[in-house]
């Protein structure tokens, strides 16, 4: 968007704030990495526990991220390509779970999912629990996830504007060609961005988790729980756990800017 | 018009942040204020929670100007925190390997006192939807039991009691505090949780209690100290002894607690 040739620069004395920003946000990582038992450090973060721990959540990470794309998808398409009564209300209720503290989160699932929850009932009687499973855990990922994916690819969505789909439809095309051929590669950048924000956001997961799906080794307990848990009694291991998420969280981030340059 | 907004940002987040600082500092050193005015700050199990606020309710009405000031956590949580050097003047633990954590970094005032007793019982959701009368019961196949993980007290002395029955537990979900079971138990997503004897009387109608004799394998102390950073080292120990003393005890009675042996 800038050239290279004038661009403007900012005002020095902006430098400063932006710098104690950075701090902020640098040296608590810092403080985490200065405090990790380095001898202990390879026996600490491959033991059983850990393992199965940051197995189960990459693994539920995934799977809510492909549920946030099959969900978000179209909820941003929604939101950014029609117009309706009540399509306000209805976005800042889908971003709820933006705000909401996770263990709220974790509340509504319970009693929406749950034994005795909403719907929690019919799945019993289908022979389905959701209490107690890994399928809670995704759940629970999905649902505060899911608003990353959603505000990301809609912005994408509406900078883009539907020039291009306009010019594709009055040349013939059905709307659902115009959205395979035209506005989903258009827009890819955003997507990709949304979905590397919901599967980190999945990552880092904890309230909500630990809230409505509870906490078993292997089948519930992701990193994060693993990582409260060993507080307890090991506060080095809880700290090495902590820069193996951070580190995961770091190479997701980089990955995604990697491929997608300045979209992230 | 332009320049102001971000340097106003600036000042507000500046102070803000500088006022948290400030804020954390403030309880710490009790002669802060007014004349007269004095904070004593407790650090109490989560567990001790509606009997040590009773007890301070008392404290204060008997010391004039003395403000009880509580954090209320899981005790590893705490003892984390006081290693830390978080100021406190008084640290009731609801095991004794937290204070023993305390002892070992020299950071306690006072020699620990033991102060009440607990012991585990099975809470089930109203009517006992899954007819659990004993010990036994809770290793069932389909029950969806919930209990504390090992890694904390009350998942310890479950691990003692299930050892010493000689019953193999298959929870379908270990978690991190008391309360964290009985939510599991009084929302009916569990059939069957293993809390105190006091959890069961806090929930009230919400749970049933199925006592069990057990549970006498696994009996929880709780220990209190005072901590040598304190600057009201008397009136810490006035604490500790009104919580020791037969208001303390009979507050804590009433609360299903157990005295110490």
């Amino acid at each position: 968007m800038t050239g290279s040739r004038g661009r403007v620069g900012v005002p020095t004395w902006i430098f400063l704030p932006a710098l104690a920003g950075a701090c902020f946000v640098l040296l608590p990582l810092l403080a985490i990495v200065l405090r990790t038992p380095w001898s202990r450090f390879f026996e600490l973060v491959t033991s059983e526990a850990s393992r199965e721990a940051l197995q189960l959540s990459l693994r539920t990470s995934a799977t809510s991220t492909v549920l946030c794309l099959v969900l978000g998808i179209p909820m941003a398409l929604v939101l950014a390509r029609t117009e309706f009564r009540g399509q306000g209300l209805l976005r800042s209720l889908v971003l709820l779970p933006l705000v909401l503290p996770p263990v709220v989160g974790g509340i509504a699932l319970l009693y929406t999912f749950g034994r005795r929850g909403l719907l929690g009932e019919s799945f019993e009687v289908l022979g389905v629990q959701v209490a107690f499973s890994t399928t809670a855990v995704v759940l629970a990922q999905t649902f505060v996830a899911l608003p990353f994916l959603v505000v990301s690819f809609e912005g994408a969505l509406r900078t883009a504007g539907q020039k291009y789909e306009v010019v594709a439809a009055s040349l013939g095309a059905r709307p659902t060609t115009v959205l395979r051929r035209v506005t989903l590669p258009l827009v890819l950048p955003g997507l990709v961005s949304g979905t590397v924000l919901a599967f980190a956001r999945s990552l880092g997961e904890f309230g909500a988790t630990i809230t409505f799906a509870g906490s078993l080794q292997g089948v519930t307990r992701t990193l994060p729980l693993e990582i409260y848990l060993r507080r307890e009694t090991d506060a080095e291991a809880a700290v090495a756990l902590s820069l193996v998420l951070v580190l995961v969280a770091v190479l997701v981030i980089g990955f995604a800017r990697q491929g997608r340059g300045s979209s992230l | 018009m332009k320049r102001t907004i971000p340097l106003a940002l600036t000042a507000v987040l500046l102070s803000t942040a500088l006022a948290g600082c400030g804020g954390d500092d403030e309880p710490a050193s009790g002669d802060g204020g007014d004349a007269g005015e004095t904070t004593l700050v407790v650090y109490a199990a989560a567990s001790l929670t509606s009997t040590f606020e009773d007890i301070a309710d008392e404290f204060e009405s008997t010391h004039d100007g003395v403000t009880v000031q509580f954090n209320f956590q899981g005790s590893s949580d705490l003892v984390a925190q006081l290693q830390e050097g978080a100021p406190a003047d008084v640290f009731a633990s609801a095991d004794e390997a937290n204070m023993d954590k305390l002892t070992a970094d020299d950071l306690q005032g006072s020699e620990p006192e033991l102060f009440a007793s607990n012991t585990l019982e099975i809470a089930v959701p109203p009517g006992n939807p899954a007819g659990v009368e004993s010990f036994q019961d809770l290793a069932e196949d389909g029950l969806n039991l919930v209990v504390c993980a090992p890694e904390v007290p009350c998942g310890a002395a479950t691990q003692k009691v299930a050892e010493s029955a000689g019953v193999e537990l298959a929870p379908v979900s270990e978690e991190q505090s008391v309360t964290d079971v009985l939510a599991k138990v009084t929302t009916g997503e569990a059939d069957a949780g293993l809390v105190y004897v006091t959890d069961v009387l806090v929930a009230g109608d919400d749970v049933e209690g199925v006592e069990f004799p057990e549970s006498s394998a696994a009996v929880n102390l709780y220990p209190i100290a005072t901590l040598g950073e304190s600057e009201n080292p008397d009136l810490a120990q006035e604490f500790v002894d009104l919580v020791l003393g037969q208001t303390g005890q009979s507050i804590l009675g009433d609360a299903g607690f157990a005295p110490a042996p």
